[in-house]
Formats: C-alpha cells, structure tokens, sequence
C-alpha cells in the first residue's frame, strides 16, 4: 500500500497510524531470556516446563511463562508463611510506606505497565495507559492509607495469614492491585496465580516490588493454569482465597473450600443491564455503551451487555447506537487510536463467534468498520431478542450488546433483574426521582446512575447472587482480609434429650406448630418429636419439619419482602415491641428454659430482650455512606438488606441464640426462615406467639423446626434464599457451604466453634455486615 | 512577503477557485429553518458530567501523527476564521491580518506538504473593519466575516442590530456572526430567541449567518443545546459556542453538546448546519481534538470551511511552528513566521 500524500489525507482526515512504542518491554522480556519461573520468597525460580503467553493482537510468543506445581506452591505458601507472621507485627505506618512506595513505583513504571499489559491482554493502550495503570496506583495509594488507619479504626481484628489470589486475564494488573493492596495492607501475605493468558504484568509487578521495599516473600507469584490455580485453592496453608473469574469456576472454588474454614471472596460473572429511559440524554447513553460494552473488547465482568430501553425511544436509541459503532476504530492495540483491540485468545474469539453465530432470532448488527484479521470481533448489536433466548441470559464476554424493551419503570426493573447474576447496573434519566427509585430495587452491586463503569478503590465493588460475594475497594474491602482476635472454643454437638425409660406428663397438652406466614401451621408431614428436660420431664411435642415446609416458608419470606422498604424506624418500633411483649412474658420464658436446659432461664431472657434492645437501637442507624471518589461524583455506599436469610440457630442458647440472629437481620430489612435450636426447640415455638402479638408483618420470620442435619441441606440448596447461616451444634458448617454454590448464596458458618452469645461476641458489627449488601450507587453531577 | 510572482499568483488563482466552497450554501442546500417547535426545545437533555467525561477521554481516545497531523494541521488552518477584534484595530492592522489569511503559512512549507495555495477560511472583524478587510482580500476569494448585532453583549437597540447587519452586508461582508440575546435563554423565552434569530436572519440576505450562543453566559449545557436548536430552528447557518470576550469560550463539552444537536437538526430536518467554536483555541493540538470530534460525531463534511470554522487568532502561530516541526524534525521559533 502506497503512503498516502499529506494533500490526500487532506481529503480523506483518516487518521492513520500512531503506534505507542514498545522497546522498553522488549527489552525487559530480552532481559530475562523471554523465560520466567516463579516468583517466590522475594526472586524468580528456574524457568521450568510451561507454555507461552503471546500477543493476541499478533499471535508472537511473548515469553515462555512455568507451570507451578504443588511442590512450587508448597514453596511459596511457605514463604509467604514466613513473610506473614513478621508483616503483622510491623506497626500499621511501615505498611502504608511500602504501600505508598508501591503506588509510587507503578506510576514511576506507568508505561512499562501499560504497554506490557497491553501486548500480553490485548487491550487498546488508552485504556490499560489511561484506566487500568492509573487505579492500579490509585489502589495502591488508597490501601497505604487503609494500612495506615487499620489498627486504630478495626480494634480486635488480626490479619487472616496468607492469602490465594486466582485473578482473570481480562485485567491482570488491577485485579493483582485488587487483591493484594488490601491483603497487604491488613497484614497479610500472598500468593497469587495470574491467569494462564496473561502472566506477565504480575511477574513485572513482583519483580519491581522489590524496589518498593516490599518484604521478600510477602508476594509471590506462581504461574500456570487452571491447574494451578485449583491446587492453591485447595492448600492446607493458605487461609483465605480471593478469586475473579467465571461464575462457573468460583462456584468449584466454593465447593473445593467447603469446610475448610478458608476466607472466601468471589467476584465472577454478569449480564448487568443498562436502562435507558425517554428522558435520558440519549446521545451520553449511547457514548456510556461504547464504555459498556466495548470497553475491553466487552470482556468485563460488568459491561452493561443487556440494553433495556424504553420503548418509545427505542429505534432512535438504536439508531444512535448503530451510527456510534461505525465510528469504533478496531485494531492494533498499540495504536493510540484505537477503540477496539485484540480479543484475549482465538480460542475464547470463537466461543464468542459461535455464540453469536448460534443466533436465530432477532436482527444481529455488526459495525461496519473494517476488522483487521486475526483475534478481533467487530461490535455488536442484536437486537428483538426474547428475555427467554439464551443471549439474553448467558454471559457472552464478548463485544456483544443484546437489546429489549419496556414499557414503564417497573417493567425496566423486573427485566434487569430476570437474571441469575447480580454485579452491576446502568440506569440513564434526567429525572433523580426515577433514578433514586430505580437503583434501590435493582439487584446488583454496583449502579451507576448516567455513567457506567467507574471505579475506585475508595467504592466498593461487587455482587450479588451468582456474581459472587464480598466486596473489593473502601473498608467494606479490607475487612475481608481480616478477622476478630478472639480465638473461639470449639463447640460440641448437642443432642436432644434421649426419652427417658419413665417419665412425668403434666399439664394441659400444647401443641407446638411451625410459624410460616405469620400462621401456625402443622408440620407438612406430619410428624412429631417429643421433647423431655434433662431431668427427664416430658415438656411437650415440637414439630418436624421437612422440605416443604422449608419451601413454604421461604415463599411466605419472599412475599413479606415490603418489610425491606419499610422504614429503619418502623422496623425499631417492631423491634421494641417484640422486646417489651417478651419482657411482659419473662418469667414464663425463664421457666422454658430451664426445663429445656437445667439451667436457670432468666438472665437468657433478659439478655435476648436487651438485645432486641440493641438492634432496635440500630435499625435506624447503621447508615451508608457517601465515599470519597476523585471526581465529580457521589458515591452512595448504601446498607442494603441481603434478602432471605435462613438460619439455623444455635443450641446453647435456646432463645438468644435465636433472638441475636433474627434480630439483626429484620432489624437491616431481611425477612427470614429460622431453625431453631434442635436439641431445645420450645423457647422457639413460644417466642412465635411473642412475635404474633408484636405487629411483625407475616412472613418476615418464620420458624420451622426439625433435624438441623435435615433442613440445613434444604436449606442450604434452595435456591431462592439469598444467605443461609449456621450456628448449630450440628456440624453443618461444610454442608452448608458445599450446598450454597447452587445459586451462591452467602453464609456465615461457625466451623463447629462456639460463640459466647450472652458477651460482646453475640451482638455487633459482624452481625450488622452479615445481614446487609453494600450497594455502590454512583451519582456522577454537574449542571453549569 | 517575499514569495515570487508566479507562486503568487498560483496562490491566486487557486484560492479563488476554492474560496466559494467556504459558503455552506454553495454544496450544501442552505438551512431555511422551521417553525419553533416547542416540545422539541422541552425534549432536549445534556447531562453534563456524561458530556464531559467523553470530552475529557477524547484526546487519549485519538491521535494521529506524523504525515496525518501536518494534514489535520493544515486543514485546521484552511478552517481558520482570522479574527481580529479590538478596540485598536486599523484598517493598516487589518491588511496586515488579511495578507496573513492569504498566505497563513510560509510558501515553502506549504509547497513542501503538497498544499500551495491554501488560505484561511475566512477573515473576521468588527463592522468599521469590513470595508478595509473587503478591500485587502479583493480577488483572494477569502470571505469577510463581520461580527454584528450589538457584539459582544448584544444588548444595543434591537433596531441598530438588525441595522448593523444591512449596513455589514452592504459593506461586503459575506458572513455575519450575530450574537443572540441571552436573556431569551436564561429566562426561557424561546419564542422571542427564535423572533430574533429569525429576523436577524433574513436581515442577512445571501451572507450566511452564524449564531455566537455566546455559551459561557449560557452557564448550563442544557441551555446550549436548547437554544442551539432553537437558532437552528430560526434558519441560523452555522451555531458558533462564543464571542471570545466571556470569561469561558470555547470549550469540547460546549463543542460536543452543539454538534449532538447539529446531528438531531439534521435527523429531523434534513439540513447540514455548520459549527465554530471560537475563542481560547490557541494551540494545535487542541484543533486536532476539535476536529477528531467533528470527525467522528458528524462526519466529514464537517471537516470543510462550509461547515466548520475554528474562530481564533493565536492558534495559526502554534500550527505554523508544529508545521515547520515535522518539515524539519527541529522545533521552531514564533518569529520564523510572518506576524499577522
């Protein structure tokens, strides 16, 4: 091809090429041979048997990268060991110095970093230059500041140890800074396997921490496949993983630490919806797409890929939309000019290819721009699909948007959410009413209101639902790299008390029912328990439950879900109530519970009705908060209940091991289905009546007794409940966990220790977190 | 000047044959305007932060460089309205700035990137000025543009405004960069915007009209781009973001809100209506993210002096030194260049 004169580009105004150099890349790959081994214990292993990582946008071997094997995690998990336990005594401010060194260095490298990630990923340097680099070192910067701060704002709290990081290829270096600022600056050390694509930043990043003072071993890095990464997840040592990936991977993640009482975060996948209503600045929504859903090449785990738009502005929105594309420039993505880069892997090419080849229905739009040869996928539009078509449903992690329509704001919020997953959403009106309505009601982690795909390390980031749990960024981030001090008992199984060969009936006869729906219903199948004191009295009859009735009082949970909108105040009031019908029963309660447990009863009772106390006190007032963000924007982190909770109450506090678990949990919003303690189940039964008697709307707890062993697995597995907690004797703690990866609810497990629940551990913040979700609701303003 | 007589009257010949192609009304059918369309006005968004946030990612999202930037560069010049507008000007100032237009960069240079003969597109000046400025382009094709209408406040006697463009037009000019009212926008009396743009319009006749929103006292992007429809609506020609005497000019959200509703004008209506930001462009490489942005939110046709004019009179010296810059690969000095 000739060059074209400048009197002819004159004419045309192509932009031609600007290509970002790279010698300094090579050079560093020269440097090392283009062979890396690991890097463990503060420098790099001998290169071993491994495979290449090449340029996607090229298909040119960029390095030959080692396969890590259990005997080099064994070295690193050891290392980092090592490295840990000095780490934590360091006093908070060394941590933050080598933090801040740490965002300084990547800024320092700033280039390097981009160019780097962007030969090995693929993506356009603008974006690894101008977004991803830039929070690396703004991750960095903020985690100094957290190190700095954690040991006076989070008293009690110790670092977990060593941490696994499993990170994805589709941004290997922020999601490194993701997991391993906030590790790090709790007191942790980690090891950390890079995607198998995308190895390299990680081991730049590793090798040039040294030059930040970072302690050797403290970050290791083992490279290598899925393999790999499915060995360090199932390390003995390791006692917590932080994995980003698939939901299909982070749901094997789940099952394979079952039990195993290791830490666990997920941050996976997404088909996160995009609304645009008639009174949207339609022109920026059409922009805020191209950072949707072509951003990355729409490999995102939260590009706005399911455009919901309402329908009377729909074909000028897709209009607009398909004139926008034909400008994306697709190419190299070391030019400077480029929208679109590389696709990771033709493999992965393909599997996007096919999905949208697959494609019947509905009208498929490409961009008419040209689409050099080799791993790129043009953008994509399709549109006039049905909500049931698989493209509507599955995640295609590709540059491809699917489209619909409706027709007011409750249907625009019934389709965002007909989804399994639940990370993020887009909502584009003028209108701050329609927009404060809408973001509360949709499921996901993170909304952005006129404006999608903002991040800082200050907001958190995450989602709900099979997108994962926990959160990354601000303190709600950190503290999943940190645990309480206390160092619990273990906790033994408590059995009811065997029938006893004689044994006294006194008293008129009262039936024990389940309460579902605010009812006292009879056990679905009809069975029964009788229940004896220790001293072997025969005290009544409890009901067993079984699998419908676990199905029937999750549903009568879901239909009391108006209780989550109802005021932090009017739920205090219920609170109190139940508190002050409790205390006018007190000396029957205390009764109960001695004959259930031998005990005297009273300072349980008096306990449960402080605590209703104290969640009462705090159903108004565990607040949001509005985050620090560096730009013009309100980030609202907002408490939001996690939904439908079940619960399997402890045994050794019959009534305030229930009490200290409902309570926090309606008093956040959540409805819930308890299971009270197996082995003293009549406290529970009476406190149903309490509950009657207290203006608590039907549904919002209800209680359903029977073997916990039996229910947790129901329980656990249903896959319409958001969280499931247990606190039983039983140890259910693995089955629990094992059950949850259906639908990855989160749990709370005890891992069979006990909780003293009449002292401080029985009441407070951990409670709090666990009955909420922290939505990110980002408000970027400005008008004149 | 001291280019030889045949260059010169190249230069001539061929910037006369180019020079009509300055007037939108000359490839493309002139905007006759509609009738105020009230809902539409209502209708119209600009969420600001979304505006700013692609106007701010724009200059990392493209580049372009080496041959392609000496040719955005030169087109950028060929887009130059060479504005002078001072208290100070004379008619001697005024020859001087419109042999600049002429000859904008050093023939060599221009003779070197493939480009001799390309002018400005067009010179602008107060209404006194007109005449001198008639009279120093004469047989350049190079249009005078007169700023008109009470500029910059646009709060003399409606009569003298109107007036003001009849006596301009008489005196030559062939563009007329009104100043709309902003009171009509800030209290939102589109009709009587619309009244005004439209009579100002008509008092133009055959000169084309550009509308300065004036966008600075406009304070809102929401009000930009309603009144941006609005004098679109009226039939204004071209929409043009300042004076370049408020305390902010030109500036690519106000750009970009402008062009959008340039593109929903057209949708609608058919017609092509040019744009011109003006004032506080003054380096080239801020024209290289003005016309990216035309490039790519309009298309090309808003790449031509019919439908796109940079108002600006330090910004041909930066062009001219980045010019030299890539002929040789050195970075030039201000007083290489001949003073306009």
């Amino acid at each position: 091809m000739t060059k074209p004169s400048v009197r002819e580009i004159f004419d045309t105004m192509a932009y031609g090429p600007a290509p970002e150099g790279h010698a300094e890349v090579s050079a560093w790959l020269a440097r090392h041979n283009g062979r890396f081994g690991h890097w463990i214990d503060g420098g790099f292993t001998e290169p071993g048997a491994g495979f290449a990582t090449k340029n996607p946008a090229t298909g040119d071997i960029l390095a030959e990268v080692t396969q890590g094997t259990p005997a080099d995690l064994e070295l690193a998990v050891r290392a980092a060991r090592r490295a840990q336990a000095k780490w934590a005594r360091v006093p908070g401010w060394k941590r933050a110095q080598v933090l801040y060194a740490l965002a300084r260095l990547v800024q320092k490298q700033s280039r390097l970093f981009a160019v780097l990630e962007t030969m090995d990923n693929g993506k356009p340097i603008r974006e690894s230059r101008d977004i991803d680099v830039p929070l690396v070192a703004r991750h960095f910067y903020y985690h100094a500041g957290l190190a700095q701060l954690v040991e006076t704002e989070q008293p009690g709290m110790e670092p977990l140890g060593v941490c696994g990081a499993v990170i994805p290829w589709n941004f290997p270096l922020l999601m490194l800074a993701w997991k391993v600022a906030p590790a790090l600056a709790a007191g942790n050390a980690v090891v950390l396997k890079p995607a198998e694509w995308t190895p390299l930043t990680a081991l730049l990043f590793a090798e040039l921490s040294r030059e930040a003072g970072l302690p050797r071993g403290l970050l290791n890095v083992v490279t290598g496949d899925g393999e790999t990464g499915a060995a360090l997840v199932a390390h003995p040592g390791v006692d917590k993983i932080a994995f980003t990936g698939s939901t299909e991977v982070g749901r094997k993640i789940r099952l394979a630490t079952a039990g195993t009482g290791k830490s666990l975060t997920l941050e996976l996948g997404g088909k996160s919806p995009y609304i645009v209503f008639d009174d949207a600045d339609l022109d920026s929504a059409v922009e805020g797409l191209v950072d949707a859903i072509w951003f990355n090449q729409g490999q995102v785990c939260c590009a706005g890929s399911r455009l919901i738009v309402q329908e009377g502005v729909a074909d000028r929105f897709h209009a607009k939309l398909k004139r926008r594309m034909a400008d994306l420039r697709i190419g190299d993505p070391l030019d400077k000019c480029i929208d679109v880069g590389a696709m990771i892997d033709p493999e992965h090419l393909a599997r996007v290819s096919a999905m949208v080849d697959a494609c019947r229905e509905g009208e498929v739009y490409r961009a008419p721009g040209p689409v050099p040869a080799g791993c790129f996928c043009p953008p994509t539009l399709i549109t006039g699909l049905s909500s049931a078509h698989p493209l509507m449903q599955e995640e295609i992690f590709g540059p491809v948007l699917v489209s619909t329509t409706f027709r007011m704001p409750s249907e625009a919020v019934d389709l965002a959410n007909n989804s399994r997953y639940g990370l993020a959403a887009t909502v584009w009106t003028e209108n701050v009413n329609l927009a404060l309505e809408i973001a509360p009601r949709l499921k996901a982690g993170v909304v952005w209101i006129n404006a999608t795909n903002l991040f800082d390390a200050a907001a958190g980031f995450g989602g709900v639902r099979e997108s994962g749990f926990g959160r990354e960024g601000g303190w709600e981030g950190l503290m999943a790299y940190l645990r309480p001090t206390r160092k619990p008992r273990p906790l033994a199984p408590q059995k009811p008390q065997a029938e006893p060969e004689d044994f006294a009936v006194e008293g008129l006869d009262r039936t024990a029912k389940l309460f579902v729906g605010g009812r006292q219903v009879r056990p679905d199948g009809g069975y029964s328990r009788a229940v004896f004191s220790p001293r072997g009295k025969l005290l009544g009859h409890v009901g067993l439950g079984n699998r419908k009735d676990i199905r029937n009082a999750v549903e009568a949970a879901h239909a009391a879900k108006a209780w989550a909108r109802s005021t932090g105040h009017s739920r205090a009031q219920i609170l109190y109530y139940i508190g002050e019908n409790l205390s006018a029963r007190a000396a029957e309660f205390g009764q109960r519970l001695r004959d259930l447990t031998g005990k005297p009863g009273q300072a349980e009772v008096e306990a449960s009705i402080r605590r209703l106390f104290t969640y009462a006190a705090w159903a108004d007032k565990y607040d949001g908060a509005v985050k620090s963000v560096p730009m013009k924007a309100v980030a609202l982190a907002m408490n939001e209940p996690v939904g439908v909770v079940g619960v399997l109450c402890p045994d050794e506090a019959p009534l305030l091991g229930l009490v200290s678990l409902m309570a926090p949990l309606i008093a956040m919003g959540n409805t819930c289905v308890l299971i009270p303690s197996e082995a003293a189940p009549l406290a529970a039964t009476d406190f149903y009546q309490v509950l009657e008697t207290s203006d608590l709307p039907a549904g919002v707890v209800n209680i359903v007794t029977g073997s916990h062993a039996e229910l947790a697995r129901t329980l656990a597995g249903h896959l319409d409940l958001d969280a499931v907690w247990t606190f039983s004797s039983t140890p259910l703690s693995a089955l629990v966990e094992k059950e949850s990866a259906g639908n990855l609810k989160r749990t709370w497990v005890n891992h069979a220790r006990a909780r003293d629940w009449s002292g401080p551990e029985g009441e407070g913040p951990d409670f709090l977190r666990a009955a909420t979700e922290i939505k990110t609701i980002w408000v970027p303003y400005g008008e004149g | 000047m001291s280019t030889a007589p045949k260059t010169a009257s190249q230069i001539t010949s061929e910037a006369a044959a180019t020079a009509p192609a300055n007037l939108p009304q000359v490839t493309h059918a002139r905007n006759p305007g509609m009738a105020l369309d009230l809902d539409w006005v209502a209708s119209v968004q600009a969420n600001t932060s979304a505006i700013e946030r692609r106007a701010a990612t724009l200059p990392g999202r493209r580049s372009v460089k080496k041959d392609h930037q000496a040719a955005w560069l030169l087109k950028a010049v060929s887009l130059i309205d060479l504005t002078t507008l001072s208290g100070d000007d004379t008619p001697g100032r005024v020859a001087r700035l419109c042999a600049k237009a002429r000859q904008p960069v050093r023939a060599e240079m221009l003779e070197a990137l493939g480009l001799p003969g390309l002018t400005v597109g067009a010179v602008c000046v107060y209404h006194e000025m007109v005449e001198p400025a008639v009279r120093a382009l004469e047989g350049s094709g190079i249009p005078v543009a007169a700023v008109s209408t009470g500029f910059p406040a646009g709060l003399s006697s409606y009569r003298t405004r109107i007036e003001e463009i009849r006596d301009s037009v008489k005196a030559g000019a062939k563009e007329i960069d009104i100043v709309i009212s902003r009171r009509h926008v800030l209290t939102g009396n589109w009709q009587a915007l619309y009244d005004e743009m439209a009579e100002m319009r008509a008092a133009c006749g055959d000169a084309h009209v550009k509308a300065i929103l004036a966008t600075g006292e406009l304070y809102t992007l929401r009000n930009v781009a309603r009144a941006s429809l609005v004098c679109m609506m009226a039939g204004a020609d071209f929409i043009k973001t300042s004076t370049g005497k408020e305390a902010v000019n030109a500036t690519l959200p106000v750009t970009l809100t402008m062009i959008r509703a340039i593109r929903d004008y057209q949708d609608r209506t058919g017609f092509k209506v040019g744009h011109k930001p003006a004032g506080g462009i003054s380096r080239a490489k801020d024209a290289l993210n003005y016309l990216a942005l035309m490039r790519d939110e309009l298309g090309l046709p808003w790449c031509q002096p019919d439908l796109m004019r940079f108002g600006a009179s330090s910004l041909l010296g930066d062009i001219e030194r980045q010019l030299e810059h890539h002929l040789t690969g050195h970075y030039s000095a201000a007083n290489r260049h001949a003073m306009g």
